[in-house]
């Protein structure tokens, strides 16, 4: 394990060793952040929107008492999604949709020689196919989650509201009820941190594919497996300091 | 002129290649030949610079390379053009972004001198109008063909191919030979292929290089091959009925000839 860590750390660091041109390295950038955004924007949406309108019916469940008023339902929701819904859900969901494609991807360029043919026209081939992707997703994640805030926030509105568990007016009460920005912020962070890990664990384990079909398909199992351990830990760990 | 001199290199303690010295002249195909597991695609890779010799060097037109600066090194690999075994084409690029991107990656050129040159290379190995098609969507050959305008289309100066005819039909093997054998001539650059095919040798073998268990175990030319005496090398040969029936012909009209 240590070793591949090791390893891990190694290929991060050979993405800056002899960098590809800025403007090649950008144009990358660009069309991966729009491969990822719009490839992952329906799955975020879907998740997103069903797990607030789970956590809304769930917590209305479990409030049965008559003392604590119904539009604790909308700040708890809001506190939840904002806090470890929308940044950890989502993450966890992209680690399995962007994740195993970037494994799969480059794993399948890598026992295809196309890895060896960019190596060959002295391309560092680690920082022309891998930087981009990291950097479009750290760009892409953010804008992901804060869509999911929103859209999960608005699924359990519409839940509360369909199952009347909640009035609109009581939800809408609880999810302004004692804002903190910070919160936003954090989760802003969080999203950046998983898109680094998330990205970055998926192409090593994409670039060191050796042999053929199976092992490609054992790298996009790896890439996922590791990169949801990986997004667990950091999100203990921020926790721990950010809050 | 590339020059390699005492290489060796081993994987997890099993020697694949055990002190190979050899000169590759320019303006000639030069042939690694020799059975599956010799080492040939590995001594391949440890001259281009994919996999780094245990010991041992390479230079270039006199230009140290092994483990040279890394300016150095990138400088001679711009100059080189590789076809891969499976073509290694970019599968998310069509056959005209394929060649262009050396060009894009590698040069200064502006689009439309780029276009021309990709038009020249494609039209070069005979592929005018394939330019909008995916690498899904052509043949096996066309993919060789495709790889070579690619190789060639930065003007390389040595070009490595590694079995450029293995899954081809022998009609569509000797074409890929006979264009890289042309290319070579034609651009005066230094070419190595890797090979076990006997009709690549008789076709295209300027110079031959036979490795056998990672040694160097004979070298000479396509006629001089046919008249060797090294066992290892006669059973590689011969090991065709073809040839053994054309050996036995040529055998008895000398001994005709003697009598």
């Amino acid at each position: 394990m240590l070793t591949n860590f090791g390893k891990y750390l190694l290929f991060i660091q050979s993405l800056f060793a002899r960098g590809e041109a800025a403007r090649i390295i950008f144009n990358r950038t660009i069309d991966e952040a729009i491969l990822i955004g719009i490839n992952s924007i329906v799955i975020v949406a879907i998740v997103s929107t069903f797990i607030g309108a789970v956590t809304c019916v769930q917590i209305s469940y479990n409030l049965t008492n008559a003392l604590i008023p119904r539009s604790t339902i909308g700040f708890m929701v809001r506190e939840m999604t904002l806090l470890e819904l929308a940044p950890t859900i989502t993450s966890i969901v992209l680690a399995g949709k962007v994740g195993s494609n970037i494994a799969g991807g480059l794993g399948t360029m890598k026992i295809t020689e196309q890895v060896d043919a960019l190596e060959v026209m002295g391309i560092n081939s680690a920082s022309y196919l891998v930087l981009p992707k990291i950097m479009a997703s750290v760009l892409v994640f953010p804008m992901l989650v804060i869509i999911a805030m929103f859209l999960s926030i608005g699924g359990g509105f519409v839940a509360g509201a369909l199952s009347g568990e909640i009035t609109p007016q009581e939800y809408i009460s609880g999810i302004r009820g004692e804002f903190v920005p910070y919160n936003i912020l954090f989760a802003l962070i969080k999203s950046v941190v998983f898109a680094f890990l998330i990205s970055s664990i998926s192409s090593f384990q994409g670039y060191k594919t050796d042999g053929g079909a199976l092992e490609v398909g054992e790298a996009s199992t790896k890439a996922v497996t590791n990169s949801v351990i990986a997004v667990l830990v950091a999100d203990f760990v921020l926790a721990q300091l950010l809050l | 002129m590339i020059e390699i001199h005492n290489i060796h290199k081993s994987f997890g303690g099993k020697k694949v290649l055990d002190g190979v010295s050899g000169i590759f002249e320019t303006g000639k195909t030069n042939l690694l030949l020799g059975a599956s597991g010799t080492g040939k695609s590995v001594l391949l890779k440890c001259i281009v610079g994919l996999i780094k010799p245990d010991i041992g060097s390479v230079t270039f037109d006199g230009t140290y390379y092994t483990n040279n600066k890394l300016d150095i090194r990138q400088e001679i690999r711009r100059k080189i053009g590789m076809l891969f075994q499976g073509s290694a084409l970019f599968d998310s690029m069509n056959v005209e972004q394929n060649v262009e991107f050396p060009l894009r990656m590698l040069t200064n050129m502006s689009k439309s001198e780029r276009m021309d040159r990709v038009n020249f290379c494609l039209s070069r190995v005979g592929l005018e109008n394939a330019n909008h098609k995916m690498p899904s969507e052509i043949s096996g050959g066309m993919k060789k063909r495709v790889g070579i305008a690619r190789a060639i289309a930065p003007n390389c100066t040595y070009l490595f191919c590694d079995e450029p005819n293995s899954g081809l039909d022998p009609q569509t093997a000797i074409t890929i030979d006979e264009l890289i054998k042309e290319i070579t001539e034609e651009y005066n650059i230094t070419t190595i292929i890797v090979t076990h095919d006997m009709n690549s040798v008789i076709e295209i073998g300027d110079k031959i290089m036979f490795l056998y268990k990672g040694k160097k175990l004979w070298e000479g030319n396509s006629v001089e091959i046919m008249e060797t005496d090294i066992k290892e090398l006669n059973d590689f040969i011969f090991a065709n009925r073809l040839m053994r029936d054309a050996k036995k012909v040529e055998d008895e009209r000398a001994e005709e000839e003697r009598l």
